[in-house]
């Protein structure tokens, strides 16, 4: 199924896609069907200028225990370093 | 008749007389023909799309599939594309009724063109199907797995569609729908309230519901493809398009 299950939020930073660098305006995280990793469906994030262009985008398509593994190194690693 | 078909990417004009990209099918055969508008699925104008579109034309019909998302991303690849429109909001309505009627155009605007129309769609590409056979002169409307025809997106999502089932009355034509039982956009809840407005409304209509089968079961080249269920519905459709755009 199209799960529809989606959320987009603004995001500050930069990505490096297929032209180079550029700046991040939001991300879409979606559990839906991927386009390229072999599944029903993947935790899917889409990272994105939304002036630049639909060439300004990072992709990643993850098993859900893969995206769950990242979340929690993400969190993890920023609660080493709680200044920021 | 033959197999020979000529299959190549055109422009039309879409809504508002813009100008988008679309890709046709046509048999080569003598003869005057159905013609199909195949409205692309939520992952975009991609090559499972361009195949379901040549094997009309290898059926006997004109077939055409707009990029929908032409405007938004030229020229890039379908994923991308699909993702640049998702975090915009998705078509908007108007527009695609636009888009749907300008290919419909495009298809009696060929010699070859008998003068009839459908469309077919799958995914959102389904519920687009129902929507322009509400809003357009049609001959017959095909809805694959459509969602939000009834019900609405999770609640956060960015995609700006609603439920359109209130527009069933104005529903031009017959309408075949081919669900996944499976399925949770369309439920099994949401196909019934659908076929209940239907009935309601005194249209003529044809639902077939696949046990076994969820959403995208006619996607081959996807982990959804369920062959029994697409090889039956293939058959549904030739049976309803052969009733419906013959000449």
């Amino acid at each position: 199924m199209c799960t529809y299950q989606t959320e987009q939020l603004s995001v500050n930073g930069s990505a490096k896609g297929p032209g180079g660098w550029f700046s991040l305006s939001s991300a879409t995280v979606y559990f839906d069907h991927p386009a390229h990793y072999p599944a029903e469906h993947s935790l899917n994030i889409d990272f994105l200028n939304l002036g630049g262009g639909a060439l300004s985008r990072v992709a990643v398509e993850l098993d859900p225990a893969s995206a769950r593994e990242l979340a929690r190194a993400i969190l993890d690693t920023l609660q080493a370093v709680p200044r920021y | 008749m033959t197999d020979s078909l000529r299959a190549e990417t055109i422009h039309l004009k879409g809504h508002g007389g813009v100008e988008i990209e679309a890709y046709l099918a046509e048999p080569l055969d003598d003869g005057r023909f159905g013609g199909v508008v195949v409205i692309h699925h939520m992952p975009g104008w991609d090559e499972g799309m361009k195949e379901i579109t040549r094997k009309f034309a290898a059926h006997g019909y004109l077939a055409v599939c707009p990029n929908l998302y032409s405007r938004e991303a030229p020229g890039a690849s379908p994923d991308d594309a699909a993702a640049a429109v998702r975090a915009l909001g998705g078509v908007p309505d108007d527009r695609l009724v636009g888009d749907v009627q300008g290919a419909a155009r495009y298809l009696t605007s060929l010699g070859s063109s008998n003068g009839r129309i459908a469309t077919i769609g799958y995914c959102s590409g389904g519920r687009q199907s129902f929507l322009a056979a509400c809003s357009l002169p049609l001959d017959a409307a095909v809805d694959c797995y459509g969602a939000f025809v009834v019900g609405s997106p999770p609640e956060g999502s960015p995609l700006r569609v609603g439920p359109i089932v209130h527009l069933t009355k104005d529903l031009s034509c017959p309408l075949l729908g081919l669900f996944g039982a499976d399925d949770q956009y369309p439920s099994p809840q949401h196909v019934a309230e659908l076929e209940e407005a239907l009935k309601q409304a005194g249209k003529a209509y044809e639902f077939h519901s696949y046990e076994g089968a969820g959403h995208a079961f006619f996607a081959t080249d996807r982990p959804s493809y369920r062959p029994e269920a697409a090889k039956d519905g293939w058959q549904r459709i030739w049976e309803f398009f052969g009733r419906y755009l013959a000449s």
